[in-house]
């Protein structure tokens, strides 16, 4: 598969603090990535990078397997960093123009795009009226103008109500459906979980994780158990062989597995030694609970 | 080249502030003609400046680059404010992520600055020339197309003092401040030569100063000066109102250094 950004031992120091340490990232063409982080964890930092807007320290970087200069790259690129920039003076359709004057490309798609993100009737309106909704949406139709071979987004949904969000995703969710390549950077990871397939983990600038979601979720799950009795509940669990181990908390017992153990075969093995239970949940941990247990601090 | 100027002059053109002081600029260049109009009376007699001899070929191309290069403040808050919005907008950042390179960006800004110099300097040569068959007593070509370096120097006072403005503008990155800075450097270069006194062949180099020197003023060149200075001191003063080759060169050396500056400092920047 064609090779579209390749980054290798990035690291970049703002005098002693290191927002980034050796990171290294490889995107292909057809996949949806997500980098996940606390704020501050050096995603920005990591993208500015790469989009020509802030200077590394060391390492290497190359669009299209280095056949062509930074700028000349970022005219197949659609990128928006963290807020929208626009002129707050020009019109939405003004804005999109010099855009296009920029990138090279004609104003023929600007219609087009203005109606993917639904600002078709705004488009003469100036930027500076419009709700921060309706900014990053237009952010999105200008990343989008010149049908680019990546698209960048960096924290799309930031600061926007529950709607905004909504919209937001819906036009990521239809341009992944499309098969456009996607990057994107977010501390929200549902956000990462519903459309990325590969996903990188940073923390304080190091990556943590970083490959498919769905390795991310292969750790075995665990059950949620109530039973009359607790205590006969607990010791029948413990001498299950795939019970690792168990704990009780709020009247409740989490027994983890180490291998893969499904919740009819528990049942049945317990309802064997007499136990029948009130409550039980087999679980997967979310990929939250995956995320903050990686960023803890260890 | 011309996608470069289009995006500047969109960036401009489109900004309502902008536009108006552009304009501004040009009616007010366009009021040198109403210079001819000023009469006074002197001593009882009726004098009228248009008669004094101003609007004589070739010296009116002195006075004239003279006076409209004082308006040039008007267009250097456009160039100072338009550079300083890119960041307070995040738009230079955006534009530099939508494909701009940093050389690119610089390059847009001062092709638009020479041609703002280059519309100046040819709206002032046609006022010149109106004013002049106007009022002139000499309307022979040759006397009337006689230095015309003045109009030259006009040109390159601009660019350099664009130019200064727009590395300012890129250094400090606040309108407000970039001009503030403007108006301390200009102290700066008065108090070296006025009361540290350091010698010509030094303050002879300093940006606005060698700016300034390109024309030098046209006031003591009137007859009417020359007489009263005949009268009262006895003997005129014999002064140097040409266009020197070393200021010129000493001006585009400004020019050069100046977007040489601004490139570095935005390629050594973290936006």
């Amino acid at each position: 598969m064609e090779t579209i950004l390749k980054i290798e031992n990035l690291y970049k120091n703002y005098g002693a603090v290191k927002a980034v340490k050796n990171v290294s990232l490889e995107i292909k063409k057809g996949n949806v990535y997500g980098i996940l982080g606390p704020n501050g964890s050096g995603k920005s930092t990591t993208l500015g990078i790469v989009l020509n807007v802030v200077n590394k320290t060391s390492g290497e970087y190359s669009w299209f397997g280095g056949k062509m200069e930074t700028h000349e790259a970022l005219k197949k690129v659609g990128a928006i960093i963290e807020r929208p920039n626009f002129y707050p003076y020009m019109t939405a359709e003004q804005n999109l123009k010099l855009v296009c004057k920029i990138k090279g490309t004609n104003y023929a798609k600007i219609h087009e795009k203005l109606e993917i993100v639904g600002l078709l009737d705004r488009k003469n309106s100036k930027f500076r009226t419009f709700s921060l909704g309706m900014k990053q949406r237009l952010a999105i139709a200008s990343a989008l103008l010149n049908d680019p071979e990546i698209l960048i987004l960096d924290e799309p949904t930031n600061g926007l109500d529950p709607q905004g969000i909504r919209q937001i995703r819906d036009i990521i969710n239809l341009i992944a459906s499309q098969g456009t390549t996607i990057l994107l950077a977010s501390h929200l990871l549902d956000e990462v979980e519903k459309v990325c397939s590969h996903v990188l983990i940073l923390r304080k600038g190091e990556i943590l994780y970083s490959g498919e979601v769905g390795g991310m979720n292969s750790k075995d799950g665990f059950f949620e158990l109530i039973s009359d009795n607790l205590s006969d509940l607990k010791v029948a669990l413990e001498q299950h062989p795939a019970i690792e181990n168990t704990s009780e908390e709020n009247g409740k017992i989490t027994a983890f597995t180490n291998t893969n153990l499904e919740a009819s075969e528990l049942n049945r093995y317990l309802a064997s030694k007499n136990i029948f239970l009130n409550h039980l949940v087999k679980r997967k941990h979310s990929l939250e609970e995956q995320f903050l247990e990686l960023t803890k601090n260890n | 080249m011309k996608r470069l100027l289009s995006i500047e002059l969109q960036k401009i053109w489109q900004n309502r502030a902008s536009r108006v002081l552009t304009l501004t600029y040009f009616i007010l260049l366009s009021s040198i003609a109403l210079i001819s109009s000023i009469n006074f009376k002197f001593v009882g007699v009726d004098f009228r400046l248009a008669d004094m001899g101003i609007y004589n070929f070739p010296f009116i191309w002195h006075f004239n680059t003279f006076i409209a290069s004082q308006f040039k403040l008007f267009l250097a808050i456009i160039i100072v404010s338009m550079m300083a919005n890119e960041y307070s907008n995040g738009t230079l950042k955006q534009n530099l992520i939508d494909g701009l390179n940093k050389r690119e960006f610089i390059m847009s800004k001062f092709l638009t600055v020479v041609l703002f110099a280059l519309a100046s300097t040819a709206y002032l040569f046609i006022i010149t020339l109106i004013l002049g068959y106007s009022f002139s007593s000499y309307n022979e070509t040759e006397i009337v197309f006689m230095d015309l370096e003045y109009l030259f120097a006009y040109f390159l006072k601009l660019v350099g003092f664009f130019s200064f403005c727009l590395f300012l503008g890129i250094l400090v990155k606040r309108s407000a401040f970039a001009l503030g800075f403007l108006f301390v450097w200009f102290i700066f270069e008065f108090v070296l030569i006025y009361m540290v006194r350091i010698p010509k062949t030094i303050y002879d180099f300093l940006p606005l100063e060698s700016m300034y020197r390109l024309i030098s003023q046209p006031f003591t060149r009137f007859k009417l000066y020359q007489t009263l200075e005949s009268q009262v001191s006895g003997a005129t003063q014999v002064r140097d109102y040409e266009v020197h080759l070393s200021t010129i060169l000493t001006v585009m050396a400004w020019i050069v250094i100046f977007m040489l500056m601004s490139y570095k400092i935005l390629k050594k920047r973290d936006l």
